[in-house]
Protein backbone atom coordinates (compact mmCIF):
# COMPACT_ATOMS: atom_id res chain seq x y z
CA UNK A 1 0.00 0.00 0.00
CA UNK A 2 1.30 3.41 -0.92
CA UNK A 3 1.95 6.04 1.72
CA UNK A 4 -0.42 8.34 -0.13
CA UNK A 5 -3.23 5.81 0.23
CA UNK A 6 -2.60 5.40 3.93
CA UNK A 7 -2.59 9.14 4.36
CA UNK A 8 -5.90 9.39 2.51
CA UNK A 9 -7.36 6.70 4.72
CA UNK A 10 -6.35 8.64 7.81
CA UNK A 11 -8.28 11.62 6.51
CA UNK A 12 -11.50 9.65 7.07
CA UNK A 13 -10.94 9.36 10.80
CA UNK A 14 -9.24 12.71 11.21
CA UNK A 15 -12.31 14.80 12.18
CA UNK A 16 -13.48 12.20 14.69
CA UNK A 17 -10.04 11.73 16.25
CA UNK A 18 -9.42 15.49 16.39
CA UNK A 19 -12.67 16.27 18.21
CA UNK A 20 -12.25 13.27 20.44
CA UNK A 21 -8.69 14.21 21.41
CA UNK A 22 -9.54 17.80 22.23
CA UNK A 23 -12.87 17.24 24.00
CA UNK A 24 -12.35 13.83 25.59
CA UNK A 25 -8.72 12.77 25.90
CA UNK A 26 -7.35 16.16 26.95
CA UNK A 27 -10.02 16.67 29.68
CA UNK A 28 -9.50 13.07 30.78
CA UNK A 29 -5.84 13.68 31.64
CA UNK A 30 -6.51 17.21 32.81
CA UNK A 31 -8.72 15.79 35.57
CA UNK A 32 -5.77 13.92 37.04
CA UNK A 33 -3.48 16.93 36.86
CA UNK A 34 -6.04 19.30 38.38
CA UNK A 35 -6.90 16.88 41.18
CA UNK A 36 -3.43 17.46 42.63
CA UNK A 37 -3.80 21.23 42.58
CA UNK A 38 -5.51 24.00 44.44
CA UNK A 39 -6.99 26.29 41.82
CA UNK A 40 -9.96 28.65 41.73
CA UNK A 41 -10.53 28.38 37.98
CA UNK A 42 -9.99 32.09 37.46
CA UNK A 43 -6.29 32.83 37.95
CA UNK A 44 -3.78 31.77 35.30
CA UNK A 45 -3.20 28.05 35.89
CA UNK A 46 0.36 27.24 36.95
CA UNK A 47 0.85 23.57 37.80
CA UNK A 48 4.05 24.02 39.82
CA UNK A 49 2.63 26.83 41.94
CA UNK A 50 -0.72 25.28 42.70
CA UNK A 51 0.53 21.71 43.21
CA UNK A 52 -0.49 20.44 46.68
CA UNK A 53 0.21 16.67 46.44
CA UNK A 54 -2.73 14.55 47.58
CA UNK A 55 -4.26 17.03 49.98
CA UNK A 56 -7.49 17.22 47.98
CA UNK A 57 -7.90 13.46 48.38
CA UNK A 58 -7.13 13.37 52.08
CA UNK A 59 -9.63 16.16 52.64
CA UNK A 60 -12.17 14.30 50.51
CA UNK A 61 -11.94 11.18 52.68
CA UNK A 62 -12.86 13.28 55.70
CA UNK A 63 -15.60 15.22 53.87
CA UNK A 64 -18.75 14.04 55.65
CA UNK A 65 -21.16 15.69 53.22
CA UNK A 66 -19.45 13.96 50.31
CA UNK A 67 -19.92 10.51 51.85
CA UNK A 68 -23.44 11.40 52.89
CA UNK A 69 -24.10 12.27 49.24
CA UNK A 70 -22.58 8.92 48.23
CA UNK A 71 -24.88 7.08 50.65
CA UNK A 72 -27.90 8.99 49.38
CA UNK A 73 -27.05 8.08 45.78
CA UNK A 74 -26.67 4.51 47.04
CA UNK A 75 -30.14 4.70 48.59
CA UNK A 76 -31.69 5.90 45.31
CA UNK A 77 -29.77 3.15 43.49
CA UNK A 78 -31.05 0.50 45.89
CA UNK A 79 -34.63 1.61 45.26
CA UNK A 80 -34.02 1.64 41.51
CA UNK A 81 -32.44 -1.83 41.59
CA UNK A 82 -35.30 -3.39 43.50
CA UNK A 83 -38.48 -1.43 42.91
CA UNK A 84 -37.81 -0.09 39.41
CA UNK A 85 -36.39 -3.34 38.04
CA UNK A 86 -39.07 -5.48 39.66
CA UNK A 87 -41.71 -3.28 38.07
CA UNK A 88 -39.91 -3.39 34.71
CA UNK A 89 -39.65 -7.18 34.83
CA UNK A 90 -43.29 -7.64 35.86
CA UNK A 91 -44.45 -5.43 33.02
CA UNK A 92 -42.18 -7.20 30.54
CA UNK A 93 -43.53 -10.61 31.62
CA UNK A 94 -47.09 -9.29 31.25
CA UNK A 95 -46.43 -7.94 27.76
CA UNK A 96 -44.46 -11.01 26.67
CA UNK A 97 -47.58 -13.22 26.74
CA UNK A 98 -49.41 -12.40 23.53
CA UNK A 99 -51.63 -9.78 25.06
CA UNK A 100 -53.82 -7.43 23.06
CA UNK A 101 -52.42 -3.92 22.64
CA UNK A 102 -48.95 -4.97 23.80
CA UNK A 103 -47.37 -2.51 21.42
CA UNK A 104 -49.41 0.43 22.75
CA UNK A 105 -48.25 -0.31 26.28
CA UNK A 106 -44.68 -0.50 25.06
CA UNK A 107 -44.95 2.93 23.47
CA UNK A 108 -46.48 4.43 26.63
CA UNK A 109 -43.97 2.90 29.05
CA UNK A 110 -41.05 4.33 27.14
CA UNK A 111 -42.54 7.83 27.19
CA UNK A 112 -41.01 8.99 30.52
CA UNK A 113 -37.45 7.99 29.54
CA UNK A 114 -37.76 10.14 26.40
CA UNK A 115 -38.62 13.29 28.35
CA UNK A 116 -35.96 15.63 29.66
CA UNK A 117 -35.01 15.41 33.31
CA UNK A 118 -35.65 19.13 33.70
CA UNK A 119 -39.25 18.84 32.50
CA UNK A 120 -39.88 15.71 34.58
CA UNK A 121 -38.34 17.30 37.64
CA UNK A 122 -40.29 20.56 37.33
CA UNK A 123 -43.66 18.86 36.75
CA UNK A 124 -43.26 16.54 39.71
CA UNK A 125 -41.88 19.32 41.86
CA UNK A 126 -45.17 21.10 41.43
CA UNK A 127 -47.26 17.96 42.02
CA UNK A 128 -45.32 17.39 45.27
CA UNK A 129 -45.57 21.07 46.29
CA UNK A 130 -46.62 21.63 49.92
CA UNK A 131 -49.10 24.46 49.34
CA UNK A 132 -50.44 24.07 45.82
CA UNK A 133 -49.45 20.51 44.96
CA UNK A 134 -51.87 18.04 43.47
CA UNK A 135 -50.68 15.24 45.75
CA UNK A 136 -51.64 17.07 48.93
CA UNK A 137 -54.92 18.17 47.35
CA UNK A 138 -55.84 14.57 46.63
CA UNK A 139 -54.73 13.33 50.02
CA UNK A 140 -57.02 15.90 51.66
CA UNK A 141 -59.90 14.93 49.41
CA UNK A 142 -59.71 11.25 50.23
CA UNK A 143 -59.46 11.98 53.95
CA UNK A 144 -55.76 11.36 54.48
CA UNK A 145 -54.98 14.89 55.68
CA UNK A 146 -52.60 13.55 58.31
CA UNK A 147 -50.23 12.45 55.50
CA UNK A 148 -50.10 15.95 54.02
CA UNK A 149 -46.59 17.37 54.12
CA UNK A 150 -44.26 19.56 52.12
CA UNK A 151 -42.85 16.52 50.37
CA UNK A 152 -39.66 17.95 48.91
CA UNK A 153 -38.84 20.25 51.85
CA UNK A 154 -39.33 17.61 54.50
CA UNK A 155 -35.98 15.90 55.26
CA UNK A 156 -37.77 12.63 55.96
CA UNK A 157 -39.54 12.38 52.62
CA UNK A 158 -37.46 14.40 50.11
CA UNK A 159 -34.95 11.71 49.15
CA UNK A 160 -37.55 8.98 48.73
CA UNK A 161 -39.74 11.28 46.64
CA UNK A 162 -36.82 12.01 44.33
CA UNK A 163 -36.00 8.28 44.14
CA UNK A 164 -39.58 7.45 43.16
CA UNK A 165 -39.50 9.95 40.31
CA UNK A 166 -36.17 8.56 39.19
CA UNK A 167 -37.77 5.11 39.02
CA UNK A 168 -40.82 6.56 37.24
CA UNK A 169 -38.51 7.98 34.60
CA UNK A 170 -36.38 4.86 34.31
CA UNK A 171 -38.57 1.77 34.49
CA UNK A 172 -39.60 1.99 30.81
CA UNK A 173 -35.99 1.55 29.79
CA UNK A 174 -35.56 -1.60 31.89
CA UNK A 175 -38.87 -2.85 30.56
CA UNK A 176 -37.67 -2.61 26.94
CA UNK A 177 -34.45 -4.49 27.67
CA UNK A 178 -36.22 -7.20 29.69
CA UNK A 179 -38.82 -7.62 26.97
CA UNK A 180 -36.13 -7.92 24.30
CA UNK A 181 -34.44 -10.57 26.47
CA UNK A 182 -37.66 -12.51 27.04
CA UNK A 183 -38.41 -12.55 23.34
CA UNK A 184 -35.16 -14.36 22.58
CA UNK A 185 -36.26 -17.35 24.68
CA UNK A 186 -37.53 -20.03 22.26
CA UNK A 187 -41.26 -20.69 22.72
CA UNK A 188 -40.72 -24.45 22.31
CA UNK A 189 -38.94 -24.53 25.66
CA UNK A 190 -42.13 -23.36 27.37
CA UNK A 191 -44.28 -25.81 25.42
CA UNK A 192 -42.05 -28.77 26.24
CA UNK A 193 -42.01 -27.84 29.91
CA UNK A 194 -45.77 -27.36 29.95
CA UNK A 195 -46.37 -30.77 28.36
CA UNK A 196 -44.23 -32.19 31.13
CA UNK A 197 -46.74 -30.65 33.57
CA UNK A 198 -44.78 -27.66 34.83
CA UNK A 199 -46.78 -24.89 36.56
CA UNK A 200 -46.43 -21.23 35.62
CA UNK A 201 -44.20 -20.57 38.63
CA UNK A 202 -42.02 -23.56 37.78
CA UNK A 203 -41.75 -22.31 34.21
CA UNK A 204 -40.63 -18.92 35.45
CA UNK A 205 -38.18 -20.33 37.97
CA UNK A 206 -36.63 -23.08 35.85
CA UNK A 207 -36.86 -21.78 32.29
CA UNK A 208 -37.17 -17.99 32.27
CA UNK A 209 -34.93 -17.07 35.21
CA UNK A 210 -31.79 -19.04 34.26
CA UNK A 211 -31.94 -17.83 30.65
CA UNK A 212 -32.42 -14.23 31.79
CA UNK A 213 -29.39 -14.10 34.11
CA UNK A 214 -27.17 -12.25 31.59
CA UNK A 215 -29.94 -9.72 31.00
CA UNK A 216 -30.42 -9.23 34.76
CA UNK A 217 -26.71 -8.57 35.19
CA UNK A 218 -26.66 -6.16 32.26
CA UNK A 219 -29.67 -4.22 33.50
CA UNK A 220 -28.36 -4.03 37.04
CA UNK A 221 -24.91 -2.79 35.96
CA UNK A 222 -26.48 -0.08 33.82
CA UNK A 223 -29.00 0.79 36.54
CA UNK A 224 -26.23 1.24 39.09
CA UNK A 225 -23.99 3.27 36.79
CA UNK A 226 -26.89 5.43 35.65
CA UNK A 227 -28.50 5.99 39.03
CA UNK A 228 -25.33 6.71 40.98
CA UNK A 229 -24.60 9.51 38.50
CA UNK A 230 -28.11 11.01 38.62
CA UNK A 231 -28.12 14.76 39.18
CA UNK A 232 -30.10 16.82 36.65
CA UNK A 233 -33.35 15.46 38.07
CA UNK A 234 -32.16 16.51 41.53
CA UNK A 235 -31.14 19.98 40.36
CA UNK A 236 -34.62 20.55 38.99
CA UNK A 237 -36.52 19.00 41.94
CA UNK A 238 -34.69 19.96 45.13
CA UNK A 239 -31.26 21.33 44.19
CA UNK A 240 -29.82 19.11 46.92
CA UNK A 241 -32.01 20.43 49.71
CA UNK A 242 -33.46 20.54 52.29
CA UNK A 243 -30.05 20.98 53.92
CA UNK A 244 -27.94 18.33 52.27
CA UNK A 245 -30.63 15.66 52.32
CA UNK A 246 -30.84 15.06 48.57
CA UNK A 247 -27.25 15.78 47.62
CA UNK A 248 -25.58 13.15 45.42
CA UNK A 249 -21.91 12.95 44.31
CA UNK A 250 -22.33 14.81 41.03
CA UNK A 251 -24.21 17.70 42.65
CA UNK A 252 -21.33 17.93 45.15
CA UNK A 253 -18.80 18.06 42.28
CA UNK A 254 -20.85 20.84 40.72
CA UNK A 255 -21.03 22.65 44.07
CA UNK A 256 -17.24 22.47 44.51
CA UNK A 257 -16.77 23.85 41.03
CA UNK A 258 -19.47 26.49 40.61
CA UNK A 259 -20.34 27.13 44.25
CA UNK A 260 -16.95 27.37 45.93
CA UNK A 261 -14.62 27.70 42.91
CA UNK A 262 -12.47 24.78 43.98
CA UNK A 263 -11.67 23.17 40.64
CA UNK A 264 -8.94 20.90 41.99
CA UNK A 265 -11.16 19.53 44.71
CA UNK A 266 -13.98 18.97 42.21
CA UNK A 267 -11.61 16.92 40.03
CA UNK A 268 -10.47 14.76 42.95
CA UNK A 269 -14.15 14.09 43.71
CA UNK A 270 -14.68 13.07 40.09
CA UNK A 271 -11.73 10.66 40.18
CA UNK A 272 -12.74 8.98 43.45
CA UNK A 273 -16.31 8.62 42.26
CA UNK A 274 -15.24 7.30 38.83
CA UNK A 275 -12.98 4.74 40.51
CA UNK A 276 -15.84 3.57 42.75
CA UNK A 277 -18.11 3.13 39.72
CA UNK A 278 -15.41 1.23 37.86
CA UNK A 279 -14.91 -1.14 40.82
CA UNK A 280 -18.66 -1.76 41.06
CA UNK A 281 -18.99 -2.63 37.37
CA UNK A 282 -15.93 -4.92 37.49
CA UNK A 283 -17.36 -6.74 40.49
CA UNK A 284 -20.62 -7.26 38.66
CA UNK A 285 -18.93 -8.54 35.51
CA UNK A 286 -16.95 -11.02 37.63
CA UNK A 287 -20.13 -12.05 39.38
CA UNK A 288 -21.85 -12.67 36.07
CA UNK A 289 -18.98 -14.88 34.87
CA UNK A 290 -19.10 -16.81 38.13
CA UNK A 291 -22.84 -17.29 37.86
CA UNK A 292 -22.62 -18.47 34.28
CA UNK A 293 -20.18 -21.18 35.33
CA UNK A 294 -22.28 -22.28 38.30
CA UNK B 1 -63.85 -30.09 26.14
CA UNK B 2 -64.61 -29.00 29.70
CA UNK B 3 -60.92 -28.50 30.29
CA UNK B 4 -60.78 -26.16 27.31
CA UNK B 5 -63.63 -23.96 28.57
CA UNK B 6 -62.11 -23.79 32.02
CA UNK B 7 -58.78 -22.84 30.51
CA UNK B 8 -60.39 -20.11 28.43
CA UNK B 9 -62.23 -18.61 31.42
CA UNK B 10 -59.07 -18.72 33.49
CA UNK B 11 -57.12 -17.09 30.70
CA UNK B 12 -59.81 -14.37 30.34
CA UNK B 13 -59.63 -13.44 34.02
CA UNK B 14 -55.87 -13.48 34.03
CA UNK B 15 -55.71 -11.25 30.96
CA UNK B 16 -58.23 -8.81 32.44
CA UNK B 17 -56.18 -8.52 35.62
CA UNK B 18 -53.03 -7.98 33.60
CA UNK B 19 -54.73 -5.30 31.51
CA UNK B 20 -55.92 -3.48 34.63
CA UNK B 21 -52.38 -3.48 35.98
CA UNK B 22 -50.90 -2.31 32.66
CA UNK B 23 -53.51 0.43 32.32
CA UNK B 24 -52.81 1.76 35.82
CA UNK B 25 -49.11 1.99 35.05
CA UNK B 26 -49.87 3.63 31.69
CA UNK B 27 -52.02 6.26 33.38
CA UNK B 28 -49.22 7.18 35.78
CA UNK B 29 -46.92 7.55 32.77
CA UNK B 30 -49.22 9.90 30.90
CA UNK B 31 -50.86 11.79 33.75
CA UNK B 32 -48.02 14.24 34.58
CA UNK B 33 -47.89 15.24 30.91
CA UNK B 34 -51.63 15.87 30.80
CA UNK B 35 -51.34 17.86 34.01
CA UNK B 36 -48.57 19.95 32.48
CA UNK B 37 -50.55 20.66 29.30
CA UNK B 38 -53.74 21.35 31.27
CA UNK B 39 -51.96 23.79 33.57
CA UNK B 40 -50.51 25.65 30.62
CA UNK B 41 -54.10 26.45 29.61
CA UNK B 42 -55.12 27.98 32.97
CA UNK B 43 -54.77 31.58 34.11
CA UNK B 44 -52.53 32.79 36.89
CA UNK B 45 -55.64 33.05 39.10
CA UNK B 46 -57.16 29.64 38.40
CA UNK B 47 -53.96 27.58 38.25
CA UNK B 48 -53.83 27.14 42.03
CA UNK B 49 -57.53 26.62 42.59
CA UNK B 50 -58.85 24.83 39.52
CA UNK B 51 -57.76 21.23 40.02
CA UNK B 52 -59.49 19.91 36.92
CA UNK B 53 -56.99 18.46 34.52
CA UNK B 54 -58.38 20.15 31.42
CA UNK B 55 -59.79 23.59 32.36
CA UNK B 56 -63.29 24.60 31.28
CA UNK B 57 -62.03 27.76 29.55
CA UNK B 58 -58.59 27.07 28.10
CA UNK B 59 -56.36 30.14 27.79
CA UNK B 60 -54.18 29.73 24.72
CA UNK B 61 -52.58 33.15 25.24
CA UNK B 62 -50.11 31.60 27.69
CA UNK B 63 -48.25 30.09 24.77
CA UNK B 64 -47.93 33.45 23.07
CA UNK B 65 -46.80 35.11 26.29
CA UNK B 66 -44.27 32.35 27.01
CA UNK B 67 -42.94 32.49 23.46
CA UNK B 68 -42.44 36.28 23.54
CA UNK B 69 -42.30 37.60 27.13
CA UNK B 70 -40.93 34.37 28.61
CA UNK B 71 -38.19 34.22 25.99
CA UNK B 72 -39.05 30.67 25.03
CA UNK B 73 -39.18 31.60 21.35
CA UNK B 74 -35.45 32.33 21.40
CA UNK B 75 -34.68 29.22 23.47
CA UNK B 76 -36.78 27.07 21.16
CA UNK B 77 -35.05 28.26 17.98
CA UNK B 78 -31.67 27.84 19.67
CA UNK B 79 -32.54 24.26 20.61
CA UNK B 80 -33.63 23.50 17.06
CA UNK B 81 -30.41 25.01 15.71
CA UNK B 82 -28.16 23.07 18.12
CA UNK B 83 -30.00 19.82 17.56
CA UNK B 84 -29.84 20.05 13.77
CA UNK B 85 -26.19 21.09 13.57
CA UNK B 86 -24.93 18.65 16.20
CA UNK B 87 -26.81 15.70 14.74
CA UNK B 88 -25.68 16.56 11.22
CA UNK B 89 -22.09 16.88 12.42
CA UNK B 90 -22.23 13.56 14.26
CA UNK B 91 -23.74 11.84 11.25
CA UNK B 92 -21.03 12.97 8.83
CA UNK B 93 -18.05 12.63 11.17
CA UNK B 94 -19.03 9.30 12.69
CA UNK B 95 -19.98 7.69 9.38
CA UNK B 96 -16.65 8.74 7.82
CA UNK B 97 -14.76 7.27 10.78
CA UNK B 98 -16.90 4.13 10.99
CA UNK B 99 -16.45 3.53 7.26
CA UNK B 100 -12.68 3.78 7.66
CA UNK B 101 -12.65 1.50 10.73
CA UNK B 102 -14.72 -1.08 8.89
CA UNK B 103 -13.40 -0.93 5.32
CA UNK B 104 -10.04 0.84 4.99
CA UNK B 105 -6.59 -0.24 6.06
CA UNK B 106 -4.19 1.94 8.03
CA UNK B 107 -1.75 1.38 10.91
CA UNK B 108 -3.13 1.75 14.44
CA UNK B 109 -6.70 1.06 13.34
CA UNK B 110 -7.61 -1.27 16.18
CA UNK B 111 -6.00 0.85 18.88
CA UNK B 112 -7.87 3.93 17.72
CA UNK B 113 -11.16 2.06 17.56
CA UNK B 114 -10.70 0.61 21.04
CA UNK B 115 -9.99 4.11 22.26
CA UNK B 116 -13.48 5.17 21.19
CA UNK B 117 -14.94 2.02 22.77
CA UNK B 118 -13.11 2.63 26.04
CA UNK B 119 -14.55 6.15 26.19
CA UNK B 120 -18.00 4.59 26.30
CA UNK B 121 -17.13 2.19 29.11
CA UNK B 122 -15.02 4.28 31.50
CA UNK B 123 -17.30 6.41 33.66
CA UNK B 124 -15.96 9.94 34.02
CA UNK B 125 -18.30 11.76 36.38
CA UNK B 126 -17.60 15.45 36.63
CA UNK B 127 -15.89 15.53 33.24
CA UNK B 128 -17.61 18.89 32.82
CA UNK B 129 -15.01 20.46 35.13
CA UNK B 130 -11.97 20.06 32.84
CA UNK B 131 -14.19 20.61 29.81
CA UNK B 132 -15.17 23.99 31.20
CA UNK B 133 -11.52 24.82 31.82
CA UNK B 134 -10.68 23.84 28.25
CA UNK B 135 -13.51 25.88 26.77
CA UNK B 136 -12.39 28.96 28.69
CA UNK B 137 -8.83 28.47 27.47
CA UNK B 138 -9.94 28.15 23.85
CA UNK B 139 -12.26 31.16 24.20
CA UNK B 140 -15.18 28.93 23.32
CA UNK B 141 -17.13 29.74 26.46
CA UNK B 142 -20.49 31.38 25.73
CA UNK B 143 -20.25 30.59 22.00
CA UNK B 144 -22.50 28.47 19.84
CA UNK B 145 -19.62 26.68 18.15
CA UNK B 146 -18.14 25.65 21.53
CA UNK B 147 -21.37 24.02 22.61
CA UNK B 148 -21.85 22.34 19.24
CA UNK B 149 -18.35 20.82 19.28
CA UNK B 150 -18.79 19.57 22.85
CA UNK B 151 -22.09 17.93 21.99
CA UNK B 152 -20.71 16.33 18.82
CA UNK B 153 -18.03 14.74 20.99
CA UNK B 154 -20.66 13.41 23.41
CA UNK B 155 -22.46 11.47 20.68
CA UNK B 156 -19.44 10.37 18.69
CA UNK B 157 -18.34 7.10 20.35
CA UNK B 158 -21.74 5.43 20.38
CA UNK B 159 -22.45 6.46 16.79
CA UNK B 160 -19.10 5.23 15.47
CA UNK B 161 -19.56 1.91 17.25
CA UNK B 162 -23.10 1.41 15.94
CA UNK B 163 -22.20 2.33 12.36
CA UNK B 164 -19.03 0.25 12.33
CA UNK B 165 -20.88 -2.90 13.36
CA UNK B 166 -23.44 -2.11 10.67
CA UNK B 167 -20.83 -1.57 7.93
CA UNK B 168 -19.12 -4.82 8.97
CA UNK B 169 -22.23 -6.74 8.02
CA UNK B 170 -22.46 -5.29 4.52
CA UNK B 171 -21.13 -7.61 1.78
CA UNK B 172 -17.81 -6.50 0.29
CA UNK B 173 -18.96 -7.18 -3.30
CA UNK B 174 -21.08 -4.02 -3.27
CA UNK B 175 -18.14 -1.70 -3.01
CA UNK B 176 -16.03 -3.84 -5.31
CA UNK B 177 -18.43 -3.13 -8.16
CA UNK B 178 -18.35 0.54 -7.28
CA UNK B 179 -14.57 0.48 -7.23
CA UNK B 180 -14.43 -1.16 -10.66
CA UNK B 181 -16.75 1.58 -11.88
CA UNK B 182 -14.05 4.02 -10.84
CA UNK B 183 -15.52 5.29 -7.60
CA UNK B 184 -13.06 6.85 -5.15
CA UNK B 185 -13.12 5.92 -1.47
CA UNK B 186 -15.04 9.07 -0.67
CA UNK B 187 -17.41 8.20 -3.51
CA UNK B 188 -18.00 4.71 -2.12
CA UNK B 189 -18.70 6.20 1.32
CA UNK B 190 -21.20 8.67 -0.11
CA UNK B 191 -22.82 6.60 -2.88
CA UNK B 192 -22.71 3.06 -1.45
CA UNK B 193 -22.12 2.97 2.30
CA UNK B 194 -24.31 5.86 3.45
CA UNK B 195 -27.46 4.92 1.50
CA UNK B 196 -27.18 1.30 2.67
CA UNK B 197 -26.68 2.38 6.29
CA UNK B 198 -30.01 4.21 6.45
CA UNK B 199 -31.47 2.03 9.25
CA UNK B 200 -28.39 2.56 11.44
CA UNK B 201 -28.28 6.26 10.62
CA UNK B 202 -31.94 6.60 11.58
CA UNK B 203 -31.09 5.20 15.04
CA UNK B 204 -28.15 7.59 15.36
CA UNK B 205 -30.15 10.63 14.27
CA UNK B 206 -33.03 9.96 16.64
CA UNK B 207 -30.89 9.08 19.63
CA UNK B 208 -28.60 12.04 19.30
CA UNK B 209 -31.53 14.39 18.66
CA UNK B 210 -33.17 13.33 21.91
CA UNK B 211 -29.86 13.65 23.68
CA UNK B 212 -29.06 17.15 22.42
CA UNK B 213 -32.61 18.41 22.90
CA UNK B 214 -32.62 17.21 26.51
CA UNK B 215 -29.06 18.20 27.43
CA UNK B 216 -28.75 20.51 30.40
CA UNK B 217 -25.43 20.63 32.20
CA UNK B 218 -23.06 21.68 29.40
CA UNK B 219 -25.58 24.30 28.30
CA UNK B 220 -25.52 25.64 31.86
CA UNK B 221 -21.76 25.82 32.12
CA UNK B 222 -21.08 27.15 28.63
CA UNK B 223 -23.77 29.79 28.12
CA UNK B 224 -24.23 32.98 30.09
CA UNK B 225 -26.11 35.00 27.42
CA UNK B 226 -29.83 34.39 27.28
CA UNK B 227 -29.83 34.80 23.51
CA UNK B 228 -27.67 31.67 23.09
CA UNK B 229 -29.38 29.33 25.56
CA UNK B 230 -31.33 26.22 24.57
CA UNK B 231 -34.69 25.23 26.08
CA UNK B 232 -33.65 23.13 29.08
CA UNK B 233 -31.43 25.90 30.36
CA UNK B 234 -34.12 28.47 29.59
CA UNK B 235 -36.67 26.53 31.62
CA UNK B 236 -34.44 26.55 34.69
CA UNK B 237 -33.72 30.27 34.20
CA UNK B 238 -37.41 31.08 33.95
CA UNK B 239 -38.21 28.86 36.92
CA UNK B 240 -35.60 30.64 39.03
CA UNK B 241 -36.71 34.14 38.06
CA UNK B 242 -40.51 33.79 38.04
CA UNK B 243 -41.18 30.96 40.43
CA UNK B 244 -44.91 31.61 40.72
CA UNK B 245 -45.77 32.08 37.05
CA UNK B 246 -46.82 28.48 36.65
CA UNK B 247 -49.01 28.80 33.55
CA UNK B 248 -46.17 30.38 31.56
CA UNK B 249 -43.65 27.85 32.89
CA UNK B 250 -45.99 25.00 31.98
CA UNK B 251 -46.50 26.48 28.51
CA UNK B 252 -42.72 26.62 28.09
CA UNK B 253 -42.43 23.03 29.25
CA UNK B 254 -45.17 21.94 26.86
CA UNK B 255 -43.28 23.58 24.00
CA UNK B 256 -40.15 21.74 25.13
CA UNK B 257 -41.89 18.40 25.34
CA UNK B 258 -44.27 18.24 22.39
CA UNK B 259 -41.63 18.06 19.61
CA UNK B 260 -39.85 15.25 21.46
CA UNK B 261 -43.06 13.31 22.00
CA UNK B 262 -44.05 13.72 18.35
CA UNK B 263 -40.66 12.53 17.09
CA UNK B 264 -40.83 9.65 19.53
CA UNK B 265 -44.30 8.54 18.42
CA UNK B 266 -43.29 8.68 14.75
CA UNK B 267 -39.98 6.93 15.22
CA UNK B 268 -40.54 4.59 18.14
CA UNK B 269 -39.44 1.48 16.24
CA UNK B 270 -35.97 2.89 15.61
CA UNK B 271 -35.77 4.10 19.19
CA UNK B 272 -36.51 0.67 20.62
CA UNK B 273 -33.80 -0.76 18.34
CA UNK B 274 -31.35 1.86 19.54
CA UNK B 275 -31.92 1.19 23.25
CA UNK B 276 -31.25 -2.49 22.83
CA UNK B 277 -28.11 -1.74 20.80
CA UNK B 278 -26.98 0.84 23.34
CA UNK B 279 -27.44 -1.56 26.24
CA UNK B 280 -25.42 -4.29 24.55
CA UNK B 281 -22.49 -1.89 24.17
CA UNK B 282 -22.46 -1.16 27.90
Amino acid sequence: MKARDIFKNYLFILPAVAIFSVFYIYPFFKVFALSLCQWDGIAQFDFAKSFIWFRNFSELFRDRIWWQAMLQAGYITLIALTFQNALALTLALACDRDIKGGNIYRVIFYLPPVLSEIVVGLVWRWIYDGNYGLLNYWLQNIGLSRLVTDWLSNPNTALTCVAIIHCWKGFGWGFIIFLAGLQTIPRQLYEVARVDGASSWQLFKNVTMPLMVPVFILVSILTILGTMQVFVLILSMTNGGPGYHTEVPVTRILASMVGSSRFGYACSQGIVFGAILLVISFMQIRLSKYMRQA
Amino acid sequence: MREGVRYKIERFFKDTLIHIFLIIVSVTCIFPLLWMIGSSLKTQQTVFSDMRIIPAHPVWGNFYAAWTRGGFGVYFLNSVFYTVTVVFGIMIISSLAAFAFSRLRFPGKNILFYMFLAAMMIPLPGSFVPLYVLMTKLHLINTRIGYILCMINVGLSFSIYLLKTFFDQLPAELEDTARIDGCSRLGIWWNVALPLAKPAIAVIVIFNSLNVWNEYILATLIFSSKSLMPLQRGLMMFQGAHITQYPLLMAGMTMTTLPIVLVYLLMQRHIIKGITAGAVVG
